[in-house]
């Protein structure tokens, strides 16, 4: 199979698709990227391509659909098997950093729901505390995964990185939205200095939104769908 | 691979946990000797080994390998599969066909499973009616996955079919508490053929529940729910 024709069927404001275009990056591929219309209905090509979910990112390698950003970004480390190890070589490491990007997967992004959809003060507070909880788990795992090196896949970045740094970007428009701080020196020093050094990557930073733009999408978009929208059950 | 070094291997489970039996299928599969250990009381009284290897979830199944914990069903068949390579490989070698499997996997685990929970443990009202058309709409992606073979594996078990074990457990389960059909032959012939097939293999039959056991279980879970749901 060769490996060009690779295109990433995305929307720009979703950390789900900043997943893959991170690993993508990484490894230094070639790819088209194809914005999915968020107020235009979802085009044939993404009922197409993930008929099963019909929800971005997918990716389409010579034709061929690869969906849900973690299975992905998986994907990309197999495929392209030359510049940095997404996931690490050894398989216990392999099984610590899928576990990880499992939490994350579960934990985080209802937990930043939460936060943005809570109906007052108290709500919010609540939400952050829970969250702030979830995030001292995950400093943990940082400074074991770490061992002193900047990120959780230690020199380079890596599959936890990816998984949880997606999210670096909304971290930020939560706490300029809601004047709160998600991350401090007294609970999490490690992740406070992470989340600066994977928007700073080389990988990420050209690719990541302001904290402006999401900020505005947030507010006129984001924030009146999620409310909108029952609450998720889980 | 045998290996040279000493190898101990301990699985935490219990034993109506769909999750920790399909850590079993697997281990067995591979051939691999593991000392069991059995959660006497998971809802109320977690073991220490228990709230020692899984602090952050404390769950089972819990795979210990010469003392290190693996946590959480899917990284747990992953890891087996690439620390044990002997046959049956669990996962195929093509990249692409390794990702087809994680989706279908998490498929399985995401959205199929939750809605035959769902439906178990519900009585026949409208809340059991939706759950059922839910479940029967991901039965539909599966049956379409299965044309052409035998296992979702192809010709040998392979991790879809082992995460997949619940379909074909609960059909039976749910045909003695229930007049009504999940999977039937009419729509989904892949499947039950599939299932048959299955649960004729020793290695899934002696590792699934007690049925008995299991089918009281679910009873009481659904006499429980309509309870509370008055």
């Amino acid at each position: 199979m060769a490996k060009g024709d690779v295109k990433l069927l995305g929307t720009w404001a979703s950390p789900f698709a900043l997943r893959v275009e991170v690993a993508l990056k990484l490894k230094s591929v070639d790819y088209e990227y194809l914005e999915e219309n968020l107020r235009g209905g979802k085009s044939e090509l993404l009922l197409k391509s993930n008929p099963v979910h019909k929800k971005v990112p997918v990716l389409l390698h010579g034709d061929r659909p690869v969906c849900e950003s973690l299975i992905i970004v998986q994907y990309i480390d197999e495929v392209w098997t030359y510049g940095p190890s997404i996931l690490p070589s050894d398989p216990y490491d392999r099984a610590i950093a899928r576990f990880w990007a499992a939490f994350v997967e579960d934990k985080v992004y209802p937990s930043m729901r939460a936060i943005m959809t809570a109906s007052h003060e108290e709500a919010r507070a609540e939400a952050v505390a829970k969250f702030k909880e979830v995030l001292v788990l995950l400093e943990d795992a940082f400074v074991k995964s770490s061992k002193g090196k900047p990120f959780f896949g230690g020199d380079e970045v890596g599959y936890v990185d990816i998984a949880f740094g997606a999210f670096a970007g909304w971290f930020k428009v939560i706490e300029k939205a809601f004047n709160v701080e998600l991350f401090d020196e007294a609970t999490t020093p490690n992740l406070l200095a992470w989340v600066d050094a994977f928007l700073a990557h080389p990988a990420v930073k050209d690719i990541t939104p302001s904290t402006d733009k999401l900020l505005e999408f947030a507010k006129n978009f984001l924030l009146p769908t999620m409310k909108a929208v029952a609450p998720a059950s889980q | 691979m045998a290996s040279t070094k000493k190898e101990e291997v301990k699985l935490i489970g219990f034993w109506s946990s769909p999750y920790s039996r399909k850590v079993e299928i697997a281990l067995q599969l591979k051939g691999i000797k593991y000392q069991y250990l059995e959660e006497h009381d998971l809802k109320n009284n977690k073991s220490p080994e228990l709230l020692k290897y899984n602090p952050v979830h404390k769950k089972v199944p819990v795979l210990i390998h010469n003392g290190r914990p693996v946590v959480e069903s899917l990284v747990i068949l992953e890891y087996i599969d690439e620390t044990w390579t002997q046959e049956p490989a669990l996962l195929p070698s093509d990249p692409y066909e390794r990702a087809m499997v994680r989706f279908w996997c998490k498929f399985i685990d995401d959205k199929f499973s939750p809605a035959v929970r769902k439906y178990l443990s519900l009585g026949p009202e409208t809340d059991g009616e939706n759950a059922r058309t839910e479940a029967q709409e991901c039965l539909k992606f599966l049956e379409n996955e299965l044309k052409g073979k035998k296992y979702f594996g192809g010709e040998t078990i392979g991790m879809i079919d082992i995460v997949a074990i619940g379909l074909a457990f609960w059909q039976r389960t749910l045909q003695e508490i229930t007049d009504k059909d999940l999977m039937n032959k009419q729509d989904f012939p892949l499947l039950c053929a599939w299932a048959e097939e299955l649960l004729s293999c020793s290695v899934i039959s002696d590792n699934l529940p007690p049925k008995d056991k299991f089918i009281s279980l679910i009873r009481s879970r659904r006499e429980a729910a309509a309870a509370t749901s008055k």
